[in-house]
């Protein structure tokens, strides 16, 4: 048994008085040898990559590289096209986050950025002339500069796919692009947003354009005459991609947000599913409300996971999600929820109709399904160590990881891109993966985000992201809540001796007997 | 041990309550209508996205209409609970899709048009050798005069086809397929399921290729006649994993991907193969929950009224605290959906994997499914092949246990044991 002699398990304050010194070395020992093998396993069952799109191994001297292997493993470059006002940086943003969330490296490059980083000050449209010499030539510097950092987090940085965010409306800044690509061994894949409504580009240049740095020292009038001067110079030079003379590029073009799409030449699996997103997403004013179950009987208890029904406050709260939804006078709402007792209990307090998605069931925690984290700590101590040292990555043995839970979601996550307003009535776990979807969490954040009981968040997309307004019913629950604990492994390096004992249960939620 | 979830409801009843609250595709039903001229891959299409709609669970019709056509649609949303009815035609003037408008207006159908465009003379001509010279139409011709007298049936379309056109048909929902794949132009998608067959629509191919699908090696718990689990190959197991080895090399397969699930038995057995290969989490077995590891006779004995239930709907029945047939269905469509963006590919996986993804190429029932002969060291060769599949079972000589239960002739909660396992296979 670990720890040699010591008799497992003490009460907590006796636990390090007993360790001897001899005690606590094997311990470290024995606990660095676990955890060596223990990750070397799941090495080897999660080494090769679940999704086809990830490269295993590339060459690292682009010159090397030949079309052969640049079909099956090489980076993509997404290349937006469109005058400005026509939602590229949207697309860009979201694009980004939707494959970051789904484990694709990816970064964006807005070439604007560069543009504000080199002219400090912008003074005017004329900038954008077509005959400004002195901006056209800063334009294009600022362009190579955000290719030179796209081919250092594509080469260098291990990155997947990096969206080229700029108007790229002549075919020769295309062809300079589609020559850098090759250069480099990425792949290209065009995103063009054409769009005629003046209406749709009007919200926009409100919505994004006026509050951007170029404008601060503006009224609005002055702003909007500005850009839309800046907009006509692009347009007598701009040349769309065409079916025809483009018919050997990989590129979407979306016409009116969506209402209409040409798809040329998709090339792999991760264009593919790049094209299907982009399909399902929209810009209909909407809002997503996200949820957990009512107070259960087993979070009561402490326990994790389980399936059991709402206790009494759980009810309650049932209750006030009903009238708080009425209250909102919400259009044409869609409720769903899990397959789990807990969620389906609260929806039925709504009285209205839902569905079930099994994709929704919390976590599965596998053989510490409905223990209390002492005695997960009491029977599993290593599980638990190694689960706080990587939370998103850990695998509950027979059972789920984040990362698990993050494929399962994402027919989720596209249905909700698809949807106008829906309530999801959902789990501790599976609500952190939503929101760190929404929120642009990292890895290391999701599996921390705050998601308490009886608390509804309100999520409404704007501009950029999406505004976060948190209510809290008013009814009384346990917190769940179990923040990452201080002191872990000082040093990852499988042999390393300078292991601190991990006291896992300080951090862990008050539990009511 | 109270093996149900604990609600009061006959397991009949909560399936169809668990069904009825499913997340919808459509809230309306769909027809499908495909537009274009002779040879161009309409039915081609409209067979294989059936089967795709029904494998996913969604119901639908695919057969080649006579005139009385919108009738039987009709008959078919209205009698027969259909969600999805594919008009597989010609359809080439915009008065005869004006006539299906309408009369989907009329109903309250969705109407969703699929259009092949293509110019290229050489896959006309390989499509016409494909399925139209066997047509009974052809019987006395030899080919080459086939060929000509249907190329000229094709010229009397020509004069009066007018395709969907970007402005004046800009109020419809279609997706113009150009040169089988290189293009598309989608107009107008209304749902998630107009979304989902987009999606489908641009992930499948004509490039000639193979799948094969193949069990693990016999596996430690399989001798003991238990279920699931995560053992490591038998003896016998490793004997398959090199014959296995030798088989696909013998093969002589082109740029060959192999796939495998994280359970270690097909890992073992990809290890053998001494080539890379990518593991799917959606490829693992089966959860049979509280029932895991487990032999049929101890289901029975501790179990016995899960194990009645199950025989009277496999597909549907769900292992307390496991999955369903159904459930694996769902999970595993990402997976068909890759293989169909795929050429060559190995699958190792699962009993109850292997049915799923052997019921979609092969277009078989939910009843049929779970009952598909799936043995241990049999490597099952799918290609495709005109509207079809064709299938070679390869059996690689080494000895297996038998993992194949019969449904038993009484599946009543009430039987007797004996009843219950009267099907089950030998084991140690």
């Amino acid at each position: 048994m670990i720890g040699g002699c010591v008799p497992w398990p003490l009460p907590r304050s006796d636990w390090l008085r007993h360790l001897s010194i001899s005690g606590c070395v094997r311990l470290c020992f024995h606990i660095l040898l676990i955890y060596t093998s223990r990750l070397e396993h799941q090495n080897k069952a999660l080494g090769h990559q679940t999704r086809t799109m990830r490269g295993a191994s590339r060459s690292k001297n682009p010159q090397d590289l030949d079309k052969r292997v640049c079909m099956t493993n090489c980076p993509t470059l997404i290349v937006t096209v469109g005058l400005p006002a026509r939602g590229k940086t949207y697309i860009s943003k979201k694009l980004t986050r939707y494959l970051n969330w789904i484990d694709v490296p990816t970064k964006e490059f807005n070439v604007g950025q560069y543009r504000r980083e080199c002219v400090k000050i912008y003074k005017s449209f004329e900038f954008f002339r077509p005959d400004n010499e002195e901006g056209l030539k800063i334009r294009k510097q600022c362009a190579l500069a955000a290719l030179n950092d796209v081919r250092q987090f594509l080469t260098d940085e291990g990155g997947q796919v990096a969206v080229f965010d700029a108007t790229n409306t002549t075919r020769e800044r295309r062809e300079t692009i589609l020559r850098f690509a090759e250069q480099n061994g990425f792949k290209v894949f065009f995103v063009e947003s054409v769009c005629e409504d003046p209406d749709v580009i009007a919200e926009n240049i409100v919505q994004v354009k006026l509050g951007c740095p170029d404008y601060t020292h503006c009224n609005t009038e002055d702003a909007v005459a500005d850009f839309m001067k800046r907009i006509k110079c692009y347009e007598n030079s701009y040349q769309p991609l065409d079916e025809e003379l483009d018919r050997d590029l990989s590129f979407i073009k979306i016409i009116d947000v969506g209402r209409r799409y040409l798809v040329n030449r998709v090339q792999d699996h991760i264009q593919s599913r790049i094209v299907y997103y982009l399909m399902n997403i929209h810009i209909t004013p909407r809002s997503i409300y996200l949820c957990r179950h009512g107070e259960s009987d087993l979070n009561i208890k402490g326990r994790i996971g389980g399936d059991s029904g709402l206790s009494a406050r759980g009810k309650e709260f049932a209750k006030a999600l009903g009238q708080f939804i009425q209250s909102q006078n919400i259009r044409d709402l869609k409720v769903w929820t899990s397959q789990m007792k807990r969620t389906i209990q609260t929806a039925e307090a709504l009285g209205v109709p839902y569905e079930q998605w099994k994709a929704l069931n919390e976590i599965d925690a596998g053989v510490c399904e409905e223990l209390m984290y002492e005695e997960i700590q009491q029977k599993y101590p290593l599980e638990f160590a190694l689960r706080d040292q990587d939370k998103y990555r850990y695998r509950y043995p027979k059972g789920e990881s984040y990362e698990d839970l993050v494929q399962r979601l994402e027919p989720v996550i596209m249905e909700l891109e698809r949807q106008e307003n829906v309530l999801v009535i959902c789990h501790q776990a599976v609500m952190r993966c939503l929101l760190a979807y929404f929120l642009d969490k990292t890895a290391e954040e999701l599996p921390y985000l705050k998601c308490a009981l009886h608390t509804v968040l309100k999520l409404t997309p704007m501009a950029y992201g999406c505004k976060v307004e948190s209510v809290c019913l008013n009814v009384d629950a346990v917190n769940t809540h179990r923040d990452r604990p201080s002191v872990r492994f000082t040093n990852t390096h499988p042999l390393s001796m300078s292991v601190s004992l991990v006291l896992v249960k300080q951090a862990s939620p008050p539990v009511i007997a | 041990d109270t093996p149900t979830s604990g609600l009061a409801v006959s397991t009949n009843e909560l399936m169809s309550w668990i069904r009825s609250s499913r997340p919808q595709f459509t809230n309306c039903p769909t027809m499908i209508v495909m537009v274009g001229l002779p040879a161009r891959g309409k039915t081609y299409i409209s067979k294989k996205l059936t089967r795709y709609l029904n494998w996913i669970g969604v119901p639908t019709q695919g057969e080649a209409y006579a005139s009385n056509a919108l009738k039987d649609i009709a008959s078919y949303f209205t009698k027969e609970q259909g969600q999805v009815a594919v008009l597989d035609a010609t359809n080439t003037t915009r008065e005869r899709r004006g006539v299906i408008i309408n009369f989907a207006k009329e109903k309250g159908y969705k109407v969703f048009f699929i259009e092949s465009v293509c110019d290229d003379p050489e896959i006309i001509e390989a499509n016409t050798m494909q399925v139209k010279l066997s047509s009974p139409d052809y019987e006395n011709y030899d080919k080459e005069e086939a060929l000509v007298d249907f190329l000229k049936r094709i010229d009397c379309y020509k004069m009066s086809y007018v395709p969907l056109d970007e402005e004046k048909d800009r109020h419809l929902s279609f997706i113009k397929i150009f040169n089988v794949g290189s293009r598309y132009l989608v107009n107008r998608v209304q749902d998630h399921i107009q979304s989902r067959i987009v999606y489908y629509l641009m992930n499948i191919h004509v490039t000639p290729r193979s799948i094969y699908l193949s069990r693990h090696g016999e596996s430690e718990l399989n001798l003991l006649g238990r279920i699931g689990g995560d053992t490591g190959l038998s003896s016998q197991g490793q004997k398959y994993a090199k014959a296995l080895a030798e088989f696909i090399r013998g093969q002589s397969i082109k740029d060959l991907k192999v796939w495998t699930s994280h359970m270690k038995r097909t890992i073992q057995t990809a290890e053998a193969l001494g080539v890379p290969y990518e593991q799917w989490k959606a490829l693992n077995e089966i959860d049979a929950g509280v029932c895991e590891e487990m032999t049929y006779e101890e289901i029975q004995a501790t179990h016995p009224e899960e194990f009645a239930l199950r025989d009277q709907d496999k597909y549907r029945y769900r292992y307390p605290k496991g999955e369903s047939y159904e459930d694996l269905v769902h999970r595993l469509e990402p997976v068909i959906m890759e293989l169909e963006r795929q050429e060559n590919v190995l699958v190792i996986c699962h009993q109850a994997v292997m049915r799923c993804l052997l019921a979609y190429f092969l277009d078989k029932s939910e009843d049929d499914l779970p009952y598909l002969k799936c043995p241990l060291h049999t490597v099952l060769k799918l290609t495709p092949l005109a509207y079809g599949c064709k299938v070679e079972s390869f059996y690689l000589n080494i000895q297996a246990v038998n993992t194949h239960r019969d449904r038993p002739t009484n599946v009543n909660v009430a039987r007797k044991p004996e009843e219950a396992l009267q099907t089950v296979p030998e084991h140690l």
